[in-house]
């Protein structure tokens, strides 16, 4: 691990001069070493680029096969073929439906639980949270075969309100953290005013509060909806008629199907169910900054 | 579990005088935590309760077993810590999360955040951005990309290929190094966030006066910057064992838990013998016995590091 180096310009200049020809000695030893962090980088690169451009270029290329090469011509074929109803677009609904609804519901329910925990003084309130940071780390997919019996016994299975209930709480202790954070960095001094002038602490949530803390339900809402839209396990215990599924399980149906001879379409499926994901990423990131300046709704 | 890099770190907003009134304090405090306990209790505490319950029952999946399951006490649990199977699952859960989490994960993740401090800047976006991009895939995708990457047509194999070495049958032959490097492969990006994260709050003076004191690279990085973020790390690697220890998905898609049982960990071996084999009992007393080691470790985590609740 010879590639640390964090030495600034501005340090070397305020090392005495005896240590200074020390500095210079090594100095030689670190152009190598930073030659060998970019290899090291180039090298990390590659590997975790290979498998991403193998579902780019196989997308584009009717005769793809699982092996990475650049197509010999390359055309939208795969992804007219696949745009049917039954092969895409319902199961994209349906993704739609599960996720949205999920984090609509998660959001929600959150943001009620979170005012509480982070606006009073309660006796429970620690060993609450302490329970939701629990179940925040605990393997809720080892879970789906008990899951999968509890919905028989409840008579939800292939439900998809039944899905999402399910999917909203287990998103839900990790929900209710995030937002309780962000409720934290709102000032509570604005409310405090409104209070004095009358207004119910509901009303100050849903006025104050909450315009205040935009950004940080965006971050929170697209959260568990990227988690909700990649989660592929639970709707595959719990959904089995294919009306109901979504694109993760559509897209592993499909596979099965017919893996071995259309990679292609396999390819541009996964393209088509993979970027939303990757926008509401970039999204997520542009919010995350913008919610550190919060703190700026008070003045003086 | 983006969190790390989001949680805002402004101050509280409490601490002031007033605050409303106690009057109605049920309505205020309590009623608005109710549609979250509800919602806790019947899907997260309801199937958790459930399934130490069914593990104690001899439910099947279909048949006059699935509606009518006997009790039938500890049977299951004497029978499944009886079964080679379960303790070679066992073996194959301990592999994967110290080599693609422990291991892997962690000690990638900390290369590239120690790499990039130093490499070029536009280098540094790329590198980033793909691991990143991995991470943020769903599942399934980056599944399917893995499981073309170590096919026998694969483009694993076309590499070796250029180097003389011949044709390996990775999913089957290896099928626990295909799901590890898989593994370490999605789940990078966040070790890397985090300790990117950490690094960046090291103060740079001490590493430098430590320079001035003449210890090398290696010495600095060892006595300094690693004590300086052991908090990072435990944290990191707490999470990134709870998060691979209920890995499905990849495996799943990867090799399906086989040849046989060969890559089958906790998670894949409790959904092979419920609807593979219809011993949804059996396969319950599996799925217990994973939240324990879940519960065990996130209790061992709260306990140790003291995760700031207020």
């Amino acid at each position: 691990m010879s590639l640390v180096k964090n030495v600034t310009p501005a340090a070397e200049a305020v090392v005495a001069p005896t240590r200074r020809q020390r500095a210079a000695l090594a100095s030689p030893r670190r152009a190598p070493s930073r030659w060998i962090s970019t290899a090291a980088l180039v090298l990390i690169g590659v590997a975790f680029l290979v498998p991403l451009a193998w579902i780019l270029l196989s997308a584009f290329d009717p005769a793809a096969t699982v092996g990475i090469k650049i197509p010999e011509d390359a055309t939208f074929d795969n992804f007219s073929s696949v745009f049917t109803v039954d092969q895409t677009l319902r199961p994209l609904w349906n993704s739609t439906v599960i996720s949205l609804g999920t984090a609509v519901i998660t959001v929600a329910v959150s943001v009620l639980a979170a005012y509480p925990l982070s606006r009073y003084q309660m006796r429970f309130r620690r060993s609450f949270l302490y329970g939701i940071l629990f179940a925040t780390c605990l393997p809720i997919t080892a879970m789906m075969v008990p899951v999968y019996s509890l919905f028989v016994y409840l008579n939800l299975l292939d439900s998809v309100p039944g899905t999402i209930f399910f999917m909203a709480a287990t998103s839900l202790p990790m929900a209710i953290w995030m937002t309780k954070n962000f409720m934290d960095s709102v000032p509570i001094s604005l409310e405090e005013a409104a209070w004095v002038d009358g207004a119910s602490a509901m009303r100050a949530l849903v006025r104050i509060v909450l315009p205040l803390m935009r950004p940080g339900i965006a971050v929170v809402f697209i959260f568990v909806f990227t988690m909700a839209w990649g989660n592929f396990f639970v709707p595959f215990v719990l959904l089995y008629s294919p009306e109901h599924q979504p694109a993760a399980v559509a897209i592993f149906n499909f596979f099965g199907t017919y893996g071995s001879v259309a990679y292609g379409k396999l390819a541009a499926f996964s393209i088509l169910y993979a970027t939303p994901v990757l926008v509401l990423y970039l999204l997520v990131q542009k919010l995350s900054g913008g919610s550190f300046a919060m703190a700026g709704a008070v003045k003086g | 579990m983006v969190d790390v890099a989001l949680k805002p770190r402004a101050g509280r907003g409490r601490g002031t005088t007033t605050r409303p009134r106690a009057r109605r304090g049920f309505g205020r405090k309590v009623l608005p935590l109710v549609p979250a306990v509800a919602l806790l209790i019947v899907f997260l505490a309801g199937p958790i309760g459930y399934s130490l319950y069914g593990s104690l029952t001899n439910t099947a999946l279909t048949g006059y077993k699935a509606a009518n399951p006997d009790f039938i006490g500890f049977d299951n649990y004497t029978e499944l810590f009886a079964s080679p199977d379960f303790w070679k699952s066992v073996w194959l859960t301990v592999l994967f999360v110290g080599a693609s989490a422990v291991i892997g994960q962690n000690v990638l993740g900390m290369l590239l955040a120690l790499v990039s401090r130093s490499a070029a800047k536009p280098l540094r976006a790329v590198v980033g951005g793909l691991v990143v991009t991995a991470w943020v895939l769903p599942e399934i995708v980056a599944a399917f990309a893995l499981y073309a990457f170590f096919s026998t047509d694969g483009t694993l194999n076309a590499v070796l290929g250029w180097f003389g070495i011949d044709e390996t049958t990775w999913l089957i032959s290896f099928p626990m190094f295909a799901v590890i490097v898989a593994n370490i492969w999605r789940g990078t990006a966040f070790s890397m966030l985090v300790y990117n994260a950490a690094l960046a709050e090291v103060p740079p003076e001490i590493s430098e006066a430590a320079e001035i004191d003449g210890a090398g690279p290696v010495q600095r990085f060892f006595r300094i910057t690693l004590p300086m973020i052991r908090r990072s790390i435990s944290t990191n690697l707490m999470l990134t064992t709870l998060q691979t220890l209920g890995v499905f998905t990849l495996i799943w898609v990867m090799t399906g838990g086989g040849p046989g049982t060969n890559s089958s960990t906790l998670p894949v071996l409790a959904y092979q013998e419920a609807f593979k084999f219809s011993q949804v009992g059996y396969g319950t007393a599996i799925a217990t016995v994973t939240l324990a080691v879940g519960a065990i470790f996130s209790i061992v985590y709260i306990k140790a590091l003291k995760p700031e609740v207020d």
